[in-house]
């Protein structure tokens, strides 16, 4: 069976996006252990808490992200996994990311309720990105955030979502993954999702 | 575009969901995973699964029926009840939970929403505030509150703490506001007045509210019919609107209600 780590940053609700993944027929496991890293075949830098404190948190792993990346390795970020795989963001004050996608997090701007919650609408830009196979335009997922990801990159992304304005729900490059909304809360649309990234990681 | 949400709510007493009129005489409803998966696959966009005794006793129970409801479904999961401190929150989020909803310890202690919002994100904290209409005659007896010319009187609005048992005095909009400057990343209101009447949600209360605060509000207490889910989300300006009874009593699924609400130009998830 497909093995993934999902990082733990001590904080929120890893149980789900473990459960997650072993409907869409991986085995997970909850860590934050280099040595338990190494030995998976993807990882998924999961979405909770705040930018800084989960930087913080996953900083002596960073060295093992990124070699496992270049082994090969499937990274799927998810909310604030995927904020933190950009250049920067200025949650509570600017901090540098991974910079795997170049842009900056920026706060969600004012004329709109926030943290926008709740279930919004794909607008799938690139229909064969694997990580979207099988799904609809349109399809609703669900979102729970106040920032948001301005990609720099055109290429990179893979769908959008409007509140307001658009902006990126799904990044994506080579085997790097990532998505604003929770795939793990989104119903049989996630899970589809989830079971893309399985397939993903064992091609 | 974003979708308005219609979530279900399970009042749990001893692992068992329960019925009751104004948060009094209860009746048994169901098992809440069983009750979870039906609104899951009817549809719900949330679940709110709130422990209503509370009790120290009860924690064990309700951390049990937090993992196994949270492993039953692919939606989001507000728990509430009983939170006193950031370390019962984690070990709620830590069960499965995706929000927690704060009210009695809230009030007591309002730095508890700060703290929280801090460490697990003002999006996983939710301020439950349980209000009263207090009818005045003239807006000189109820001086420094917000009083609101409703079809049934002028009014202002207090809190109550401890399910209802006990009023602050303390005018509800002034602490909504207080409790999202902190940190609260949505507002979950109940009615002492309409909950369990199936009258209609009171919408004044909510109208004014969504006009004060720029978080997301859910709407509760008093869904009896589709309509009255609608008036909340279009007249009460609510992002989402909470019932129970009117589906425990299987008199509406989630996704008649659903259609009932895109029937009326209401963008819903169906």
């Amino acid at each position: 069976m497909p093995k993934i780590a999902i990082v733990d940053y001590g904080l929120g609700n890893l149980r789900s996006i473990r459960k997650g993944l072993e409907r869409a027929g991986a085995e997970a496991i909850v860590t934050n252990e280099v040595h338990r890293i190494a030995e998976v075949d993807a990882i998924v830098l999961p979405g909770v808490g705040a930018f800084e404190e989960a930087l913080r948190n996953i900083k002596p792993l960073i060295p093992m992200i990124f070699q496992g990346i270049e082994g090969g390795k499937a990274l799927l970020g998810i909310c604030l996994g995927m904020q933190l795989l950009f250049t920067e963001s200025t949650e509570g004050g600017l901090h540098r990311g991974l910079n795997i996608f170049k842009g900056r997090i920026l706060p969600l701007p004012e004329g709109r309720k926030v943290p926008q919650i709740g279930w919004n609408t794909l607008k799938i830009l690139k229909p064969k990105n694997p990580l979207v196979k099988g799904i609809e335009n349109g399809s609703y997922v669900y979102f729970a955030h106040s920032y948001f990801a301005k990609n720099e990159v055109e290429e990179d992304l893979v769908a959008t979502v409007n509140y307001g304005f658009d902006f990126p729900a799904i990044v994506s490059r080579n085997r790097i993954f990532a998505t604003q909304f929770h795939p793990e809360k989104s119903g049989n649309i996630g899970l589809r999702i989830l079971k893309n990234f399985v397939e993903i990681m064992v091609t | 575009m974003l979708a308005k949400r219609i979530i279900p709510c399970l009042d749990m007493v001893a692992g068992r969901v329960v019925k009751g009129v104004r948060f009094r005489n209860l009746k048994d409803a169901g098992d809440p995973v069983e009750l979870a998966m039906a609104y899951d696959s009817q549809g719900a966009d949330e679940l709110v699964l709130l422990d209503i005794t509370a009790s120290n006793e009860g924690r064990e129970t309700l951390i049990d029926v937090v993992e196994r409801t949270a492993d039953a479904i692919m939606i989001p999961l507000t728990v509430g009840g009983g939170i006193r401190s950031s370390a019962d929150v984690r070990r709620i989020l830590n069960a499965g939970a995706d929000k927690v909803s704060i009210n009695t310890a809230a009030v007591r202690n309002p730095s508890l929403i700060g703290e929280c919002s801090r460490i697990f994100g003002s999006q996983c904290i939710v301020l439950a505030v349980d209000v009263r209409r207090i009818y005045v005659r003239r807006a000189s007896e109820a001086s420094g509150k917000t009083l609101i010319e409703t079809p049934e009187g002028l009014c202002w609005w207090d809190v109550y703490i401890y399910g209802g048992r006990q009023a602050v005095g303390m005018d509800a909009f002034k602490w909504v506001e207080e409790a999202v400057s902190l940190g609260a990343g949505e507002i979950m209101p109940s009615s002492l007045d309409f909950d369990g009447t199936g009258r209609g949600y009171d919408l004044p209360f909510l109208a004014e509210l969504a006009d004060r605060v720029s978080v997301p509000i859910i709407a509760s207490s008093g869904a009896g019919t589709p309509k009255h889910i609608l008036e909340a989300l279009t007249i009460g300006k609510a992002d989402a609107a909470l019932a129970a009874g009117i589906f425990h009593r299987g008199e509406y699924t989630v996704r008649d209600v659903k259609k009932f609400l895109a029937s009326k130009g209401i963008p819903v998830r169906l």
